[in-house]
C-alpha cells in the first residue's frame, strides 16, 4: 500500500488518516472473529445460559399461590397478630370466593405448595372447598364466613395454620432455600430448624463434602505414583501404560458403574476371590456395594483419570536433573523428594485436586446406582425432587446451592490453573 | 527410571513397592472393565463367575452367546429365561442413541469448529468470558443442567422429544469441539492463509483447501468426543425423553435399577470395545496432527 506523508498526519491513498483506516479494519476483523463465534454463543445462551438463569429464578418464585388467592393475601397482610387471635372476617370472605370460583387446576398447584409450608392444608382446603360449593348451590350467603369456615372444619380456628401463610405472602421468597438447608420459618417469619424428621438436606449435603474429600485425597494418593511412573518412564513405554489410565476415561460411566457392581456385590469376583484365598468364610461375604463404601470405590476409579492427566503434564515438565542435584548436595532421598520434588508438583496437584473434587460433588449417578440408602450425594435429592415429589422450587434450589459452590471452585482452578487450560486425553 | 546400581537395600525395597504399588492402581483402572467380558459370555442369568467357568478344563457347558442373541432381539427357546426379559428394547436404544449421537455430532462439530476459528483469532473481543460461556456446559454438573433444561423446555413444549434432546447433547458436546479444535489451532501458521489469500483464494476456498486439511485430525478427535458425550449421556435422556424414547444408557439405567441382567453385560462389552476403537482412533489421529503441524512428539 502507498502510503502519502503529509506534514499533519499519515494518509492512506484515499485520503483517510491512516489511524482511522487502520481503527476500521481492526473493527472489521474484530467483527469476523466475532461473527465466526456467535452461531454457537447464540445457541449456548439460548440452550443453556437460559435454561440455568430459569431454574435459579425458578428457585426464588412464588408468585403462584399469590396470582391464586390475590385478596387473600392481600387481607391477610392487614391482619394484627398481636390483637386478634385469628384472621379478620374480611381474610375468610376473599378466601371463600377465591376458592369458589378459582380455576381448579390451579389451586391444585397452589394447595401442593401450600402443603410445603405446613402439611395438612391440602385435605384441609379440599374438604372445606366441597362444602362451600354446596353452601353456594343452595343459594345462602353466610352472616359469618369465619364461622362457617370454623363449621366445616375446627382446623380453621388454629392459628397455626393461618401462621403458614405469613411464608407464602411475597411473589419472591428464599423459602425454598432455607428449606434446602433444613430450615422454614415460623409465625414471625423467623428462620428455624425444620421438624426432626424433615431434616435430611444439611445431612446429604455433609455427606456430599465428605465423599467428595475422601474421593479426592483417594485419587490423589493412587494417582500421584502412577503420574510420577508415566513422566519418568521413556515415553514408549508410558505411551503403551497411558492407555491404562485413558481407557477407562472413554469408556461409558454407566459401563465402569456396572463393572463396580459385577465386581463389589455379595457373591461378586472380589468377595469370591476373597473366599478362594480363605481370607473371608462364605457366609461372611462383605457387603462393598450399595452403600457409601462402593460410592467410594467406584467414584474413586471413575475419577482417578482426572487426577493423574493433570499430574502427569505438571511432572514431565520437571527436570530429572533437580532430585539428582539435591542428592548430590548431601539431601537424603526422603528429603530430596519433600524438599525439591514435591513443592514443584503442586500446581498438578491442585489442578487435579480441584478437578476431581468438583466433579464429585456434582455426581449423580455412580452414587444413585451404587450407593443404596446411605451413599447417596445431594444429586440424588435433585432428581427426586425433578421426577418424583414435582417440588421444584426445592429442585431449583438445591441445584442453585450446588452451583454456588461448583463456581467458587472453578473461580480457584481458573486462578491457580486458568480455565482455558483444560487438555482433553 | 531403573535403580542404580549403588542402591542402598532399603532403596531397593522401596522402590518395588513403589512398582508394585502402580501395578495395583492400573490394574484398579483397568480390571473392572476386562472382568465384565468373561462374565458376558456365561449361561447363568447372574452376574457371576459360575463354578463351572473357572473350571479346569474349561466346561463348555457353563459357556454360551444366549444373553447377546437376546440383546439382539432374538427371542426363540434356547435363549428366553423365566428371569430375563426379551425384548427389541437393546436395539431400539442402539438405533436411537445412533440417531441422537450422529446428528448431534454434526451440528456440535459445525458450530465448534466455527467457534474455534472464531476464538483463535488474534482480534477475538471479550476471549475470556465467550471462551468461559462455551466452555460452562462441561463445567456444570449434569443433574443442574437437566434440571434447568427440564423446566425451560418444558415451558415450550420440548421436552419428551427428540429435538429437545438433540438440543440439549449438542449444548452438551461442543466445549469438546471447541477445546480439542482450538488446541490443534495453536501454532498454526497464519502465513498459509494469507498466501492462499494473496494467490488469489476466496475465504471459502482457503478454509476448504489449506485450514482444514491441517485442523482435520482435531475436527475428527472433536467429533468423535463430541459423539461419545451424548452417547454416553443419561440424564438428560432420562428426563427430557419419553419413556419410549430409549437409548442405550437409558436402557442399562433401567437394567442396573430393575431388572439385573446378564444382557447388560454384553452391551456394556460392546461399549468397552467401542472405547478401545475411539480411543485408537483419537491417538492416531493426534500422531498425524502433530506430525502435520511439524510439532516432535513430547
Amino acid at each position: 500500500m502507498e502510503v502519502t506523508i503529509s506534514t499533519a498526519e499519515l494518509l492512506t491513498t484515499d485520503g483517510i488518516p491512516l489511524k482511522q483506516s487502520l481503527r476500521k479494519a481492526e473493527r472489521r476483523n474484530k467483527l469476523r472473529a466475532f461473527l465466526l463465534v456467535f452461531p454457537l454463543l447464540l445457541f449456548i445462551i439460548v440452550t443453556f445460559v437460559m435454561p440455568i438463569g430459569d431454574m435459579l429464578l425458578r428457585s426464588v418464585d412464588d408468585s403462584q399461590i399469590n396470582s391464586v388467592f390475590p385478596n387473600t393475601f392481600d387481607e391477610y397482610k392487614n391482619w394484627d397478630k398481636g390483637a386478634d387471635e385469628l384472621p379478620p372476617e374480611e381474610v375468610y370472605k376473599s378466601l371463600f370466593f377465591e376458592l369458589a370460583n378459582g380455576d381448579k387446576r390451579q389451586i391444585g398447584k397452589a394447595l401442593t405448595r401450600m402443603n410445603y409450608a405446613k402439611s395438612g392444608w391440602k385435605s384441609l382446603i379440599k374438604k372445606t372447598t366441597r362444602e362451600i360449593k354446596k353452601i353456594i348451590k343452595k343459594g345462602e350467603e353466610p352472616v359469618s364466613y369465619k364461622d362457617t369456615f370454623i363449621k366445616i372444619n375446627k382446623l380453621w380456628g388454629d392459628p397455626t395454620y393461618w401462621y403458614s401463610f405469613n411464608q407464602m405472602v411475597n411473589d419472591r421468597s428464599s423459602i425454598y432455600y432455607w428449606n434446602a438447608l433444613d430450615r422454614t420459618f415460623d409465625e414471625d417469619g423467623e428462620v428455624v430448624l425444620q421438624d426432626e424428621k424433615r431434616r435430611m438436606y444439611v445431612k446429604t449435603w455433609l455427606r456430599t463434602f465428605k465423599v467428595s474429600i475422601y474421593v479426592t485425597i483417594f485419587c490423589l494418593i493412587l494417582g500421584f505414583p502412577v503420574a510420577h511412573l508415566l513422566a519418568n518412564l521413556p515415553l514408549r513405554y508410558s505411551n503403551l501404560l497411558m492407555i491404562f489410565v485413558l481407557l477407562p476415561f472413554w469408556t461409558s460411566l454407566l459401563v465402569r458403574t456396572t463393572a463396580w457392581i459385577v465386581m463389589l456385590q455379595q457373591n461378586g469376583v472380589i468377595n469370591g476371590i476373597l473366599v478362594w484365598l480363605g481370607v473371608i468364610s462364605d457366609d461372611g461375604r462383605i457387603q462393598m456395594v450399595y452403600n457409601e463404601a462402593g460410592t467410594l470405590i467406584a467414584m474413586t476409579q471413575i475419577l482417578l483419570p482426572f487426577m493423574i492427566l493433570p499430574l502427569y503434564s505438571v511432572m514431565r515438565v520437571i527436570p530429572k536433573s533437580h532430585m539428582r542435584a539435591a542428592q548430590n548436595l548431601g539431601a537424603k532421598p526422603a528429603m530430596a523428594f519433600w524438599r525439591v520434588y514435591l513443592p514443584q508438583t503442586i500446581p498438578g496437584i491442585s489442578a487435579g485436586g480441584l478437578l476431581v473434587f468438583v466433579l464429585a460433588i456434582g455426581y449423580f449417578i455412580t452414587p444413585e446406582l451404587v450407593g443404596g440408602k446411605d451413599g447417596k450425594l445431594i444429586g440424588s435429592w435433585i432428581a427426586y425432587h425433578l421426577k418424583t415429589t414435582l417440588n421444584w422450587g426445592l429442585c431449583a434450589a438445591l441445584g442453585g446451592i450446588l452451583l454456588g459452590i461448583m463456581l467458587i471452585f472453578y473461580w480457584l482452578y481458573n486462578k491457580i490453573v486458568g480455565i482455558d487450560n483444560i487438555k482433553l486425553g | 527410571m531403573a535403580l542404580p546400581s549403588y542402591a542402598t537395600p532399603v532403596q531397593r525395597t522401596y522402590y518395588y513397592f513403589y512398582l508394585f504399588f502402580c501395578t495395583v492402581v492400573f490394574f484398579f483402572l483397568i480390571a473392572p472393565l476386562f472382568a465384565i467380558i468373561p462374565i458376558s459370555f456365561s449361561v447363568s442369568p447372574f452376574m457371576v463367575f459360575t463354578e463351572g467357568m473357572l473350571a479346569w478344563p474349561p466346561d463348555p457347558e457353563a459357556w454360551s452367546i444366549r444373553w447377546y442373541k437376546n440383546m439382539i432381539g432374538d427371542c426363540s427357546a434356547d435363549v428366553v429365561s423365566s428371569t430375563v426379559p426379551c425384548s427389541t428394547k437393546w436395539m431400539v436404544g442402539t438405533v436411537n442413541s445412533f440417531y441422537i449421537g450422529i446428528i448431534a455430532t454434526v451440528i456440535a462439530t459445525a458450530l465448534g469448529t466455527l467457534a474455534a476459528l472464531g476464538l483463535s483469532r488474534p482480534h477475538m473481543p471479550y476471549k475470556g468470558l465467550i471462551m468461559a460461556i462455551l466452555i460452562s456446559p462441561m463445567i456444570v454438573p449434569l443433574i443442574i443442567t437437566a434440571a434447568g433444561m427440564f423446566f425451560f423446555y418444558a415451558r415450550i413444549n420440548l421436552v419428551y422429544t427428540f429435538t429437545g434432546v438433540i438440543l440439549a447433547h449438542v449444548a452438551l458436546a461442543t466445549p469438546f469441539v471447541v477445546i480439542t479444535v482450538t488446541a490443534t489451532l495453536v501454532g498454526f501458521d497464519m502465513n498459509m492463509v494469507k498466501a492462499a489469500q494473496s494467490l488469489g483464494a476466496k475465504p471459502m476456498r482457503t478454509f476448504f483447501k489449506v485450514i482444514m486439511p491441517l485442523i482435520l485430525p482435531g475436527i475428527i478427535s472433536g467429533a468423535l468426543f463430541a459423539f461419545i458425550t451424548s452417547f454416553d449421556e443419561v440424564v438428560i435422556v432420562m428426563f427430557m425423553a419419553s419413556i419410549d424414547q430409549l437409548t442405550i444408557p437409558k436402557q442399562m439405567w433401567a437394567g442396573i435399577r430393575q431388572e439385573i441382567s446378564p444382557v447388560i453385560l454384553c452391551m456394556a462389552t460392546c461399549l468397552v470395545l467401542l472405547s478401545i476403537f475411539l480411543l485408537t482412533t483419537v491417538e492416531l489421529l493426534r500422531r498425524r496432527s502433530e506430525k502435520l503441524r511439524g510439532i516432535k512428539a513430547r
